[in-house]
Order: C-alpha cells, then structure tokens, then sequence
C-alpha cells in the first residue's frame, strides 16, 4: 500500500481542504490505485535522461518595463467576498498575543 | 438551408453579401439554443441580450465600412475557462460561481475584434480535469447522438452545442485531450494547436506547461478559420510563440496527401480498443492510401508511458495552479464568523467550493511535488516527458504525420466511468503525447462504430508549428469521406 490514511489527511493539510472522515476514506482507497498506476513511471531506465518541463525551449522572456493600463482598485476589487476601502477584508492571519 | 445548419464559412460569406445580419444568424442560434438545450444541458450560461448587442455592434461595424475578417457576424460557444467582461466565467466550478471577471480573455478579445458574437458560455469538466463533463458542479451535458451518453470532456458542452447545431463553432482548450476526445465522440473537427501558437492569457490554468486553447467545428475549413482568428504572439503571455506560421485556412482548402509519408503508432491498438473503434481507424489508413500516401507503422515505445506521466505532471501543475482559489480575492468564502482564522477559512471553502476530481488531483500533485516522493514521481514524469518527444522526433524522421484512434472507445455512457478515475484516465490514452510534446494534433471523423452507431474520431498529429499539415490532411480526409457517405458524419445524427 503505496499511501496511508495519515498520509492522505497530511496531503489534504497541504492544500488547504478541511475534509470529513469520509471523504478521507474514500479519497485514500482512490488514491491508492491512482498512485499504483502512475508508479508506471519508475520502469523507465531513464539514468542520465534530462527532465523537460515545458515543451518549448524557452528560458527568460523578457518585455519593455513600460507602464500599462492595469486594472483600477474598484475592478479589482469588484469580486472580492468583502472588501473594505481600497483593501481586500481576510480573516485574521496572525494567532492572538496570549 | 436553415441558417443553423450552415457552416462557419458559409454563414460569413451570407452575412458579408447582406443577405443576412448577424442579429438574425444570432436569433436563429438563440432560438435553437431555447428548443434543445433543456435536453443537451451545452450552456451554463446564456444571455440573448448581451449576444443580440454583440451581434448589433458588429452589424454597426459592417454597416460604417468596416473591413471585416471571415468570421464577422458568425456565433459562437465560449467555453467557460475563458475570462469575459460581460458574462459570469466559472470554469463549471462552485468556488467561482457568479464570478463575473474583470477583464476579457486574449481569446474572447480576438474573437470580438474578428467581430464574432458570443452565444454564451460552456459547460465543462470543473477547471478542465475531465473526460466527461461529470465533474461539472452545474450538472453534465449530453451526447446529442444519444442523451444517454457523454459528449465527452472537457469541452464537452462547446462539443454538445456545436452538434446539436446551437452554435457553429466552439471554443475549448486541451490540456490532455479536453478538446480532440470530445469533438471525436460526437463527430465533429477538434483541434489542439501547437502549444504556445493560442494565447493562455485569461484562460483559467489548470496545468501551464500543457494548456492550449483550440477550435471545435463541424468542418476542417471552419476549424482553421477559428484557430486562424484567436492565434498568434501575445505579448500577455510569455510563452507565446513569436514567429510566423504556415497559413491553416489555405490548408484547409487544400487536402492532399499525394506522396504523404502517413506512420501509423503501432503502441495505439490492442487490449482496451474497441473493435468498432479500431475498424473505422484502419478503414480510414486505407483511404489515406488510395489517395496516394505511403503508410508505415512506426514504433513510439515511450508513448505507453504518457498516460501516468501526464497525470503526474498535470496533478502536480494544478496543485500549484488552484492555489490562487484562497477565498481572499475572488470566488466564493465559507466559515468567515470572525472567530476562524484565515487558513482555516480557507480550507472550509476550498474543502466546499472544489468538486471530488480536483482535490483528487490536487492532492495527488501535492504528493507527486513532496519531498521524498519527487524524484520518484515528479522527476521520472519528467524524463518520460523528454522521452517521448524524442520519439515523436524520431516518428518525425521517417513520415510527416502520424495517426491513431482518438480515443480508444466511443462515448460511454452517463456515470459508467463517474467515480473509477482510472478508468476515466484511459479516454487520453492517444491524445496526451502530443500535450507533453507540445506538437500540433486534430480528430476528424472517420465514421460510426458497428457496436453502437456512434462516431469514431481520426487522430493526426504533426510536428510542432506544423499546425498546417494536419489541417491539409484532416480536409483530404474529410472531403473523400464526404463522397463515400454523401455528406457528412453528422448528418446521420439523430434529430433532436
């Protein structure tokens, strides 16, 4: 058994999704059989074969450093689940002084 | 002929003599989008006024001596990964339901200054990650050949509205087949580009390397106009390609494959194809023959390593991708009763907001990335990455193009694949070398399987940039099928 029930509830950690027992279960026995059948990967001898990870031989890509038209605050703004003057509203990001 | 059964073409031509506007081409497609879309569930959004103003505008522009491109007047399916200013864009997915994006996609902009008419916007796969439109969070399409069926996925309702005739043509974007499996379940022309030939700017990334936006038509012709008119450099993003390409549309109006060097992928065939599937394809290497090309088989080992690689690679592109759906910005946000913190916040939305598909991935990437696990799974994807390009590069130096199925089956029905993702995986098989290589490839219709009257899709695939090549030998294809069958594959569907 390439992966654990743990394992799963850490990788859930990771990104950021508060699941439920259930879903834990069930995503852990899929996941199991998804990774088994990737695993495929690790047959190939594949020693001294350079990585890609774009299919385009592109390194840096530069533009002019001009100014542009860019979004105003309102339009960025305009989809946030709430805002309040210039500013995106978040819960609180840091834990209280005790 | 009624103005919902015409071409892309033909319907450009009509509305350029005057003999129609593109108010009443709209209207028309409106009304057919009103009568069967309650059956095929295509749209997730539709709005006839919005579109009626588009389709105005561009009357306006004609009307004031504007010079216009083929395509003015003509409507199309947006699928729903594409940002628009002035229609929600949800990507099929909760967590941006209502979202109505402050700036247009490079695309939708091309497509408006082409003076196309948007008829409203597709449904999909959530965030592309399907082969079925069953991880739709609005609901799955339908096959319009049988409403029992997938229209497959992702683009599965730009594949869905352009059989049924509610529009002529249609956006999608394939990141491992999303747009050439669709349009080969259900008869039409699908095209992946050249990766970095269309724009990403504006389409909602699932996985970067290998997003690529592309046409859905029900000719060869109409595709190429559509690529032709949303492709090109785009300074928006870097990894746009920045040189000249071959025109698609005059091949388009030039299939040939005289002296054509065809090689048939020897790895594409056996267990997991079905018969009808495999007859049509070997059916249509013989009509390349007769029309003068050389067919070879030609052997592609890596290939067979693409499937787990590709869901490898495009897990761990999406886990960093959908980072961005925070609850913060934009989209939805659940549990924010001031005592929970942000993280927290964040997790219950996310937890909410994504469908079962995409936190599979999510997590499935997340794992493939994690320390100790990436060079096992991450780096070896990787290296068959590199290995299977070096086999289309070897292909490439015996024959021109090569074919295979599109899809190993045709279209499954409804929920008989919905909660074994492996088996859902296994629609790809073909269509992922060519995203992981980057080269350009398109499904056209080579028939109906014997087992159950549904269509069977052609793939050819061609080097990179030659984009051009596959579109000549798609029209040759088309144009000799069309004298066998006395029209069309799709005008043997069912009426609706």
């Amino acid at each position: 058994m390439p992966i654990t029930r743990d394992e799963v509830a850490h990788l859930a950690r990771l990104s950021r999704l508060a699941l439920g027992d259930d879903e834990l279960d069930h995503f852990a026995a899929q996941l199991d059989v998804i990774i088994s059948a990737v695993a495929r990967v690790q047959e190939v001898a594949a020693e001294d074969i350079p990585a890609t990870s774009h299919a385009l031989p592109l390194t840096n890509v530069f533009r002019p450093d001009e100014v542009r038209p860019c979004l105003t605050a309102d339009q960025a703004l305009a989809g946030a689940p709430a805002a309040e003057g210039d500013r995106f509203r978040v819960p609180r990001i840091l834990e209280e002084e005790s | 002929m009624s103005l919902t059964r015409m071409t892309a073409a033909e319907l450009g031509e009509l509305i350029a003599s005057g003999e129609t506007s593109a108010v009443e081409v709209a209207q028309a497609h409106l009304d057919r989008i009103a009568a069967v879309d309650g059956q095929v569930k295509a749209f997730l959004h539709v709005d006839p006024d919005t579109t009626l103003e588009q389709a105005r505008g561009v009357d306006a522009r004609r009307a004031a001596g504007e010079e216009l491109g083929p395509l003015a007047g003509v409507p199309i399916a947006h699928k729903d990964v594409f940002t628009t200013k002035d229609m929600p864009t949800t990507a099929a997915s909760k967590i941006l339901e209502g979202w109505l994006p402050p700036y247009d996609a490079t695309v939708t902009a091309r497509l408006r200054a082409a003076g196309m008419v948007i008829l409203g916007k597709t449904n999909m796969d959530e965030f592309a990650m399907g082969s079925s439109t069953e991880n739709s969070a609005f609901g799955p399409s339908r096959n319009p050949w049988d409403l029992t069926r997938v229209p497959g996925g992702s683009s599965g309702g730009s594949s869905a509205a352009v059989a049924a005739y509610e529009a002529p043509l249609a956006t999608g974007t394939d990141t491992g087949g999303s747009i050439r499996q669709p349009a080969a379940v259900t008869g039409l022309i699908g095209m992946k580009p050249t990766y970095g030939g269309s724009s990403r700017y504006g389409l909602i990334a699932f996985a970067s390397s290998l997003d690529t936006p592309g046409p859905l038509a029900r000719t060869v012709l109409d595709a190429a106009l559509l690529q032709e008119a949303f492709s090109g450099h785009d300074p928006m993003d870097s990894t746009s390609i920045d040189e000249p390409v071959p025109s698609i549309v005059a091949a388009a109006r030039n299939g040939d494959v005289a002296g054509l060097r065809v090689g048939v992928v020897r790895e594409f065939d056996g267990e997991g194809y079905q018969p009808g599937v495999l007859a049509r394809f070997r059916e249509a290497v013989e009509l390349l023959e007769s029309l003068g090309a050389k067919v070879i088989e030609v052997s592609c080992p890596n290939f067979t390593y693409a499937l787990p690689a590709y869901y490898l690679i495009a897990p761990s592109e999406c886990s960093s991708n959908l980072a961005r759906f925070d609850a913060m910005r934009y989209g939805l946000r659940v549990g924010d009763d001031g005592t929970r913190s942000a993280e927290e916040v964040m997790a219950l939305t996310r937890a909410e907001g994504f469908g079962a598909e995409v936190k599979r991935r999510m997590m499935l990437g997340t794992y493939a990335l994690s320390s100790g696990y990436y060079d096992a799974y991450y780096g070896k994807a990787q290296q068959v990455r590199t290995l299977i390009a070096r086999d289309f590069d070897a292909a490439f130096e015996q024959v021109d193009v090569l074919v295979s199925p599109t899809t190993p089956t045709s279209a499954f029905e409804l929920g008989e694949r919905a909660d074994d993702p492996v088996a859902m995986y296994l629609a790809d098989l073909c269509t992922i070398p060519s995203n992981l290589a980057g080269n350009a490839a398109i499904s056209v219709p080579c028939g109906l399987a014997d087992e159950d009257g549904l269509p069977v899709g052609l793939q050819i695939m061609a080097p990179v940039l030659a984009d051009d090549r596959v579109y000549r030998v798609g029209a040759a294809v088309e144009s000799a099928l069309a004298d066998r069958w006395g029209g069309p594959l799709l005008a043997k569907a069912p009426e609706l």
